[in-house]
């Protein structure tokens, strides 16, 4: 157990001498005139319009598997229905995976198709925060396609470059047949999460051993962590960032000690056939469970997604972690830009919240936040909870829903729930009973999509990720516009604690109590109880 | 919005070339030529079906009958009914198996990653205490003293990078290989 507490701490210690230099490197490849600034509408028309021709080009691919080059076990090609969850899937940054990625794709289709999309869903990410970023600072919002080039170039294929090789060289699989190394740095380092295969990184071809999965862990975490200090240089005010990061840090440490915690014990059904020790189940010994259980609370509270263990398998309470975070709308440290605009949203309701508190002009970096971008702020905030309710609700009532559950009880009801949180968050983990596609042997030959859960989770991944994107390009189109106001002694500071404070409980009421009756009826009966179900 | 969609098409297009075809076999070809056996899938990496063979030792229980590219069913849930009998089995099998060279082996004392699935259903590792339970069974059934398998399992276990990250654990597919030596 000690072991274990010491590489969590490791890792954070690695992670907070990384931030201000990714930070602070990012802040300077974006720091640049643009040559065609856009307004906010016509920068998220470009996001739209980018986002619409990759989906076009990913189904097309997906589609018409037998024509292509490195497709060595002569693949057929997917189905509508499950290409549509897919394309949507991966141009979402969801990475959400119906599909069996070595037993249904060709090389082809993963080299060319989703790393691609890998690379370009989490560049989208990030340059919006950018762009928000330069709204709150009083700067041009930028240029989308320009902007969108230089974080591909610059960030995300020097870093996943180099990792490749890296992971390559301790026996994550790089060959004409297996390219996995390549997508696999990609995969966590843009919060994407699809794997190349369907245990995703509990397979030792894609996560070797406690060096790589180190590494791949801390590739999830750079740049959503960074981003922060990212904006702290790009407003001139760097503790600006810290507090934001800090507000993120202490929600993300409880609940790596939760799951910790939990998962170093047994399940109620082990512990009913006499096993003693920590829950193993699912598990792979080279990671145990400290690296297990870190990873778990990595993957949810960033919008990647990948998995170093099966999570249907976690104890009650190990598997409600997962769902808090996700139930943050990934705002705790969250996608690749996602996470940080979402933040910043909910920053700016705190703010609100806390100026109607103290009875003054809510500010935020001296600008004052009014009526109109609140609305923005809450439509765009609440949007991805009601899409959750209503689709959770849709599948658990309608009789489509059920081909798509494994298991029974309560654990049911979590698996269908947890499937539209990590679709409506673009989160893309899954608690693996819940299944859109059958398929009764490898390369899509008589298989069928699940039409109800692959349409039902494909809208509700493109609706949840680009309505957000808009509301928050739209409050960068107001708050570009907006006077700087001197700070004055009647000013909320938002750069301490006391702000990180108001912030992390303006998450946790928003984002956590709006699904608390949800989050009883799954995984807290199965973590009060002994019962087997 | 007609050059938004121009510009972005050809901007598709340009990073597919890029980021999906030159920079996979960049990477592919350099990985190749440095890495050998481990960009093409070093297979000590991957469990074996050992099929209960009493004279090798028994990696963990799997989910997809040890197939690293079948898909796989899903893990057992934490308060599944049948999942309290899959684990009464698979205990009840491994004292079976271990008992008679362990005497008074009981439910408390088996390691759980003998008796619970990984994640993968190909780890090759097993922990530490259960290699040296098994190890009782594997030097009398082969006739070889305990102390020699025992240096076996200490040569293969693959320990925490740097002494800090990851757990150590003992790699079957090697330890099982160095045997047949």
């Amino acid at each position: 157990m000690l072991q274990g507490w010491i590489q969590i701490i490791v890792f954070a210690a690695v992670l907070f001498a990384i931030v201000p230099l990714l930070g602070g490197y990012m802040a300077r490849v974006f720091s640049y005139e643009a040559r065609r600034p856009q307004t906010w509408k016509a920068y998220a028309g470009s996001v739209i319009a980018f986002s619409a021709m990759s989906w076009l080009l990913l189904y097309a691919i997906l589609r018409t598997q037998t024509l292509h080059p490195f497709n060595p076990n002569g693949f057929h090609s997917g189905t509508w229905d499950l290409s549509f969850n897919t394309a949507s899937s991966f141009v979402t940054n969801t990475n959400w995976q119906y599909y069996g990625g070595e037993t249904t794709l060709s090389n082809f289709s993963q080299m060319a198709g989703l790393a691609v999309q890998n690379f370009l869903s989490a560049g989208v990410g990030i340059v919006v925060v950018i762009a928000l970023i330069r709204g709150i600072a009083g700067r041009p919002l930028g240029n989308f396609f320009e902007d969108l080039t230089r974080v591909v170039l610059r960030v995300l294929l020097p870093i996943s470059f180099v990792g490749a090789l890296v992971l390559a060289s301790q026996g994550v699989v790089q060959s004409l047949s297996l390219p996995v190394a390549s997508q696999e740095i990609i995969k966590v380092l843009g919060t994407n999460g699809g794997g190349f295969f369907n245990v995703n990184s509990a397979m030792p071809f894609e996560n070797a051993n406690g060096l790589t999965n180190f590494l791949e862990m801390l590739a999830m975490l750079a740049i959503p962590a960074s981003l922060t200090f990212t904006f702290g240089r790009m407003v001139g005010n760097r503790r600006q960032g810290w507090t934001i990061f800090g507000a993120m840090f202490v929600l993300f440490a409880i609940s790596v000690t939760v799951v910790y915690l939990a998962e170093s014990d047994v399940t109620p059904a082990q512990h009913a056939a006499g096993i003693v020790g920590a829950n193993l189940e699912g598990k792979e010994v080279r990671f145990g469970t400290a690296g297990s259980s870190l990873w778990t609370a990595i993957t949810t509270a960033t919008s990647t997604g990948a998995v170093n263990s099966a999570f249907e398998s976690l104890t009650g309470i190990g598997g409600l972690v997962p769902m808090v975070n996700l139930a943050y709308g990934e705002s705790v440290f969250g996608g690749v830009g996602t996470g940080l605009y979402t933040i910043l949203l909910y920053a700016l309701l705190a703010v609100f919240i806390g100026g109607l508190m103290v009875g003054r002009t809510p500010e935020y970096l001296g600008k004052k936040i009014e009526a109109r971008e609140v609305k923005l702020v809450v439509l765009g905030l609440l949007f991805t909870p009601l899409a959750i309710l209503v689709a959770t609700s849709l599948a658990t009532s309608l009789k489509y829903g059920g081909p798509s559950v494994f298991a029974s009880g309560p654990q049911g009801f979590s698996e269908s729930l947890y499937a539209y949180m990590s679709q409506a968050n673009n989160n893309g983990s899954a608690f693996a009973g819940y299944t859109g596609y059958f398929q009764p042997e490898p390369g899509n030959l008589g298989a069928h999509g699940i039409t109800f859960a692959d349409l039902l989770g494909g809208m509700t991944m493109m609706l949840a990720r680009f309505i957000p994107i808009i509301f928050t390009l739209a409050v960068a189109g107001v708050m570009v516009t907006k006077r700087v106001a001197p700070a004055g002694l009647g000013t909320m500071r938002t750069d301490t604690p006391t702000f990180a404070g108001l912030l992390i409980g303006v998450v946790v009421l928003i984002g956590a109590l709006t699904f608390f009756p949800a989050l009883l009826l799954g995984p807290v009966v199965q973590g009060m109880t002994d019962r087997l179900f | 919005m007609k050059r938004n969609l121009i510009t972005s098409a050809l901007a598709v297009i340009v990073f597919t070339v890029l980021l999906g075809l030159v920079y996979p076999l960049v990477i592919t070809g350099i990985s190749q030529v440095a890495f050998g056996k481990n960009a093409d899938g070093n297979p000590d990496l991957i469990a074996k079906d050992t099929k209960g063979n009493p004279r090798l030792f028994q990696p963990r229980p799997s989910q997809s009958d040890y197939n690293a590219k079948g898909p796989s069913s899903p893990n057992r849930g934490p308060n599944q009914a049948g999942a309290r009998f899959f684990y009464r089995d698979q205990l009840a099998a491994y004292i079976k198996l271990n008992g008679p060279y362990n005497p008074g082996l009981t439910n408390a004392e088996v390691p759980a990653d003998a008796v619970t699935t990984s994640g993968s259903g190909v780890d090759p590792h097993i922990s530490v205490d259960n290699a040296r339970i098994q190890a009782r069974r594997v030097a009398q059934v082969r006739g070889i003293p305990l102390a020699r398998v025992n240096q076996l399992v200490d040569d293969n276990t693959d320990g925490r990078f740097l002494g800090l990250l990851g757990e150590p654990g003992v790699n079957t597919t090697k330890l099982n290989e160095a045997l047949g030596r």
